[in-house]
């Protein structure tokens, strides 16, 4: 059923982009490979269960493998300055491309097909993806509430002074970049067993930048924002040819429309609805 | 030894400049210390090489008996200093309550995974609201920093460090961008917390609240220390009068000039 295919893509992309807004938004580190991660736990997962593993600890492995690669290229982005983080996160993602296509374990060129179903049916696999999206909304919110959320706003803002408030900021930024890439790792799992197909395409420098397209769109660090962007941009190719050909096109067009005339993305265009809304109801 | 901080041999050379050469000072326990030196002395440059900020090419910087000048800055602060800089940074997006208060939340951001696992910012928001109210500002704890003039941010800066519960409060320029008498409640406040136990170093071209309120003094010029000791003596000691006091005026008339 197509309803159910458009949920299930709109829910692990929705996890995919929050995994990113984690670390861009919140933390304010940006990332121009993070597909990468997205990739890495596609891959891992795939593997695991084209070998008989359960598809239930694929999800919690992709987490953790995607999370360990996350760890060491956050390791090595401390030391690099804040404007050369941009190309480093970009090498980051085509290294990992180039190391898949010349992995015969990882299926090279041709990708690993033959991914086994969860064997739990389309309608109940949309609904574990809807759910896990629900959670991982759910701990963006609480995220940004916690004392974490604050510091990550600090180090953000401006790190020379969070350090002279106390804060570790090396310590905070490894943090966002373990969390952001094992959610990262967990959407790509949930991508590769609803394809039941993966190649290194998908995880390439366009997909990277699709979905910091969909972080900035929905606005920096705004969690409703990015989840309205990720669940529209996600599933408009599937809905709309136009789009799926264009895409590249269209993604051009918006980012542009968006630091033109509306920097805070989707959450300061609907912050200024509501307020018209409220307003227009006080004034009644 | 009853130098809470004893900075010895400090030398910092930006490309060709000595902005400091082989500068040392103890700040017993409890002192009021004045810091002082004309434009360009080395003062900022001294806060910086205690906190971290700058890496000095030679000297040592002992807190409370902890050798500090290889540490980052965040363990510095955690080791009991506080900075107020010259140059105010808040943070832009945080009303001036919640700049306080995330520095008074210091214990809970001490490790990530403790500082996700709280979210109640009451207490710190009480704190923050206290410190406000002590250094004048109460009216501007809503206020986004944009929206605040300069003499309210130097207070923001100020109540900032003090969340930190510093062992020194290391102040530059604070009471700069103030009015004679918001600069006088200020220095009378600073005086309070130093006479409850807090160590401070005040850096200040306000010669006049300098005077009344430190009992002791340090002059820089040029990246030397050219006087330590009672202000009094200090001030007059000919080669402080030549170095500082000609170039103070200068530059106190023509501030008074752009004011
Ligand atoms: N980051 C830097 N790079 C290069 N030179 C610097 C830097 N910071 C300071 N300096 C130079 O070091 C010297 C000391 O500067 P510093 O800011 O410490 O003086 P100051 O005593 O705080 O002066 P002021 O009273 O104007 O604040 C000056 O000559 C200054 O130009
Ligand atoms: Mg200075």
């Amino acid at each position: 059923m197509y309803e159910i295919s458009l949920l299930t893509v709109m829910s692990f992309s929705v996890i995919f982009a929050l995994s990113l807004n984690l670390i861009t938004g919140f933390c304010g580190q940006i990332s121009l490979g993070h597909a990468a991660f997205y990739g890495i736990g596609a891959y891992s997962a795939a593997l695991f269960t084209t070998d008989g593993g359960s598809f239930w600890l694929a999800l919690p492995l992709a987490m953790a493998v995607a999370g360990f690669f996350g760890f060491i290229v956050g390791f090595a982005s401390l030391r690099v300055r804040h404007d050369f983080l941009a190309i480093t996160t970009m090498g980051v993602g085509f290294l990992f491309t180039g190391f898949v296509r010349q992995q015969d374990f990882l299926g090279g060129e041709e990708g690993i097909a033959g991914i086994p179903d969860p064997g739990i049916g389309q309608i109940p696999y949309m609904l574990l993806c809807a759910a896990l999206a629900a959670a991982v909304i759910a701990f963006s919110l609480y995220l940004k509430r916690s004392w974490m959320g604050h510091a990550f706003d600090a180090i953000a803002t401006d790190e020379d002074t969070a350090r002279t408030l106390g804060i570790d900021v090396a310590r905070y930024k490894l943090t966002a970049f373990v969390f952001g890439t094992a959610l990262a790792g967990l959407a790509g799992a949930l991508f590769a067993h609803y394809v039941k197909f993966v190649e290194v395409e998908s995880f390439d420098f366009i997909e990277s930048i699709s979905v910091l397209a969909m972080v900035i769109v929905g606005g920096i660090g705004s969690v409703w924002g990015v989840v309205v962007a990720a669940a529209f941009l996600s599933v408009l190719p599937l809905l709309l040819q136009v789009f799926a050909d264009f895409k590249l096109l269209i993604y051009g067009v918006l980012l542009f429309s968006v630091m033109y005339f509306a920097p805070g993305g989707i959450d300061s265009l609907m912050r200024m609805v509501w307020r018209r809304i409220s307003g227009r109801r006080t004034a009644a | 030894m009853d130098a809470l901080l004893s900075i010895a041999g400090v030398s910092v050379r930006f490309g060709g400049v000595d902005a400091l050469a082989d500068v040392g000072f103890d700040v017993p326990q409890g002192a009021l210390l004045g810091l002082i030196g004309p434009n360009g002395a080395g003062k900022t440059t001294m806060m910086r090489a205690v906190t971290g900020m700058v890496r000095p090419q030679a000297g040592s910087i002992v807190l409370d008996g902890v050798e500090i000048s290889r540490l980052p800055t965040h363990r510095r602060v955690r080791l009991g200093l506080g900075l107020s800089q010259q140059i105010v940074r808040p943070f832009a997006g945080m009303t001036a309550a919640e700049n306080v208060a995330l520095a008074a939340g210091y214990a809970k951001t001490a490790d990530p995974l403790r500082a996700l696992a709280t979210a109640s910012r009451t207490a710190e928001r009480e704190r923050a609201g206290a410190l406000l109210d002590l250094v004048g500002i109460a009216d501007a704890a809503d206020a986004l920093p944009a929206e605040l003039p300069l003499g309210y941010l130097k207070r923001v800066e100020v109540a900032r460090a003090l969340a930190l519960d510093p062992k020194v409060l290391l102040l530059d320029e604070p009471l700069a961008g103030l009015n004679t008498g918001e600069a006088a409640r200020l220095a009378d406040t600073v005086v309070d917390l130093n006479r409850q136990g807090t160590t401070v170093v005040l850096i200040e071209h306000n010669l006049s609240e300098v005077m009344r309120v430190c009992r002791h003094l340090v002059v820089l010029d040029n990246g030397r220390k050219i006087g330590d000791g009672d202000p009094a003596e200090v001030m007059a000691d000919p080669a402080v009068r030549d170095a500082y006091l000609g170039a103070a005026e200068a530059s106190g008339e023509a501030r008074d000039a752009a004011a």
